[in-house]
């Protein structure tokens, strides 16, 4: 166990265990994981004699996944859910990041502007979404919005944070002789934000983008929860809770696919950042 | 030295860094006059003022009193004609370039005609010695070798006056031997201004028709010592007996300043 943490991954060089076919021994990491999580899980429902519909087993979590409905098995309608949760995530973490990213270029272009807004801007991430959210979703509901919208709007409010925060310190990062570089060569302004501070500001970018990419599913969960919603992971979360007693498995189901979607999602990001952003040192 | 009219003056110039309760006196009345064609070296302890002479002349910074030509203008006109090309003391590339488009950067932003760049670029890497890096990041070079490609990028755009702030520093002897030789062929071929700072003064005596040493708090220039070795120089340069007198002669001048201070 203890010499496993050490070993070099890229060379295995000096793998210890020969015997090991190179796959398991990459997969050893989740098996022990997971196997871990497992013993503590019901372990201590074990031990603290928690009931059931606290704590289902997880082999009552895994017969919830699998248990057919007229519309399939449950793992496959949630996956439908949690779908059209990505979606409305999507159009979302779009909105968010896009109005996130030219808030962020409009406050490092003109001060005033920051010193004005930016207290707005930090104020509004101290409004509890939670209490809010019934307001936007019935609000807009009366305006007749299509019921997703909604739910994308709220994802945005939780996304553009993150971006107008980071982008903004990516845009000022530049240090200075890089900055007399360009004006050495008598760059306009319009030039050292392009030549200089956008490519400077793109990891900044990818790391709000990766707290943005779960934030944004959060935030479409969240305006899936108050009644009238009809489609998402977040109405079966709350179905779940509802009838926790009978089938206390269910709920953890759709916990644990709320939970895939959300690192889906990062793993997207954390892919295009290794896609784009080729110039870092490699860890 | 008796030019018609130089193409680098400075004129009683001081700088003062800070307030009123804390100021560093970073240059103080300096004067010098460099004509065209010339190739002179600054050398000085560290802290006496080099970096921040060559930044008024740039224009990367204002003088606080004092006038400064470059080229017949205000420096912010000159830098503003890209009359010069500037190496800094630390490489600053950019990142997300490669060297390639490292060395490109001045000919985009001066707006050269895009089929030029490849050609120049190629050239001035080739002179480095980084060809065969051009498709790599900064993160992948050796110091010695981010310095070289921040040098083909000040000689992308070929500038008439190059102001280089200790160019070689970060490099081996052999290496920086071999960029000396082909600065100065540069310098020949292309008749331009160099202004070099340097801690080498084996260096400064190599390349320089002149060398101002100068001396810190407050930066003042000491001397200006002529160097008389007739150009082209060559590696048998390096071991005539007059350049070991001018090493000895600049040498000297520098220790007398030191200990006139204490
Ligand atoms: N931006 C600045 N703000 C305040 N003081 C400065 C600044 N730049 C330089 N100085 C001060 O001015 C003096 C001269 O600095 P400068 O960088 O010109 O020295 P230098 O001769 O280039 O030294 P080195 O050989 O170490 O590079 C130093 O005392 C330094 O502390
Ligand atoms: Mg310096």
């Amino acid at each position: 166990m203890t010499n496993s943490v050490t070993l070099n991954e890229s060379t295995g060089a000096d793998r210890q265990g020969r015997s090991m076919p190179r796959w398991l021994w990459l997969l050893s990491g989740y098996l022990i994981a997971f196997v871990l999580v497992a013993l503590i899980w019901e372990g201590s429902k074990a031990i603290f004699e928690i009931p059931d519909y606290k704590l289902p087993h997880l082999a009552q979590i895994a017969e919830a996944f699998v248990r057919p409905t007229p519309k399939g098995p449950v793992w496959l309608v949630l996956l439908q859910d949690a779908a059209y949760t990505a979606f409305e995530a999507l159009v979302g973490f779009t909105l968010g990041s896009v109005t996130g990213f030219a808030i962020a270029v409009l406050f490092q272009r003109y001060l005033p502007l920051r010193r004005g807004f930016l207290p707005y801007v930090i104020a509004s991430q101290t409004v509890p979404i939670i209490a809010i959210a019934p307001m936007i979703v019935v609000g807009m509901g009366r305006l007749g919005a299509p019921p997703w919208l909604s739910k994308s709007i709220i994802a945005a409010y939780l996304t553009f944070f993150p971006v107008v925060i980071n982008v903004l310190r990516g845009l000022e990062s530049v240090d200075r002789d890089a900055l007399l570089l360009m004006r050495s060569y008598a760059a306009t302004d319009n030039q050292i934000f392009r030549l200089l501070r956008l490519p400077a500001s793109v990891p900044y970018l990818f790391t709000a983008l990766k707290i943005s990419a779960t934030a944004s599913i959060i935030g479409a969960i969240i305006g899936e929860l108050p009644v009238g919603s009809t489609r998402g992971i977040g109405v079966q979360i709350v179905v779940g809770s509802q009838y926790n007693t009978f089938n206390p498995g269910f709920l953890w189901a759709t916990i644990i696919m709320a939970a895939l979607l959300g690192m889906a999602a990062y793993a997207l990001v954390a892919l295009a950042e290794k896609r784009i952003v080729k110039w870092k040192r490699e860890e | 030295m008796a030019e018609s009219t130089p193409i680098i003056a400075v004129d009683k110039v001081s700088k003062i860094y800070g307030n009123a309760n804390a100021s560093t006196v970073a240059l103080k009345d300096v004067s010098l006059s460099i004509a065209k064609g010339e190739f002179v070296s600054l050398v000085g302890p560290s802290g006496c003022g080099k970096s921040t002479l060559l930044r008024l002349i740039a224009d990367l910074d204002k003088a606080t009193q004092g006038t400064l030509l470059v080229n017949g203008h205000a420096p912010d006109v000159a830098r503003k004609n890209r009359e010069y090309g500037f190496v800094f003391q630390a490489p600053t590339l950019y990142d997300w370039r490669t060297v390639e488009r490292n060395a490109e950067l001045p000919l985009e932003v001066m707006g050269r005609a895009k089929a030029d760049w490849k050609p120049r670029v190629d050239k001035m890497l080739a002179m480095v010695g980084l060809r065969d890096f051009h498709d790599h990041y900064p993160w992948q070079l050796s110091g010695g070798m981010q310095q070289r490609a921040s040098i083909a990028r000040a000689l992308s755009f070929d500038p008439a006056i190059l102001l280089m702030d200790e160019p070689f520093g970060a490099l081996d002897e052999f290496t920086r031997e071999r960029m000396n030789m082909e600065l100065l062929d540069i310098w020949q071929t292309t008749h331009k201004t160099i202004l070099f700072v340097t801690h080498s003064i084996s260096e400064a005596v190599f390349l320089s028709s002149r060398i101002v040493v100068m001396t810190p708090r407050p930066g003042r220039i000491a001397t200006v010592v002529d160097i008389d070795l007739p150009y082209p120089r060559t590696f048998e340069t390096r071991e005539s007996p007059r350049f070991f007198e001018l090493m000895t002669v600049v040498r000297e001048t520098l220790k007398e300043e030191f200990v006139g201070h204490e």
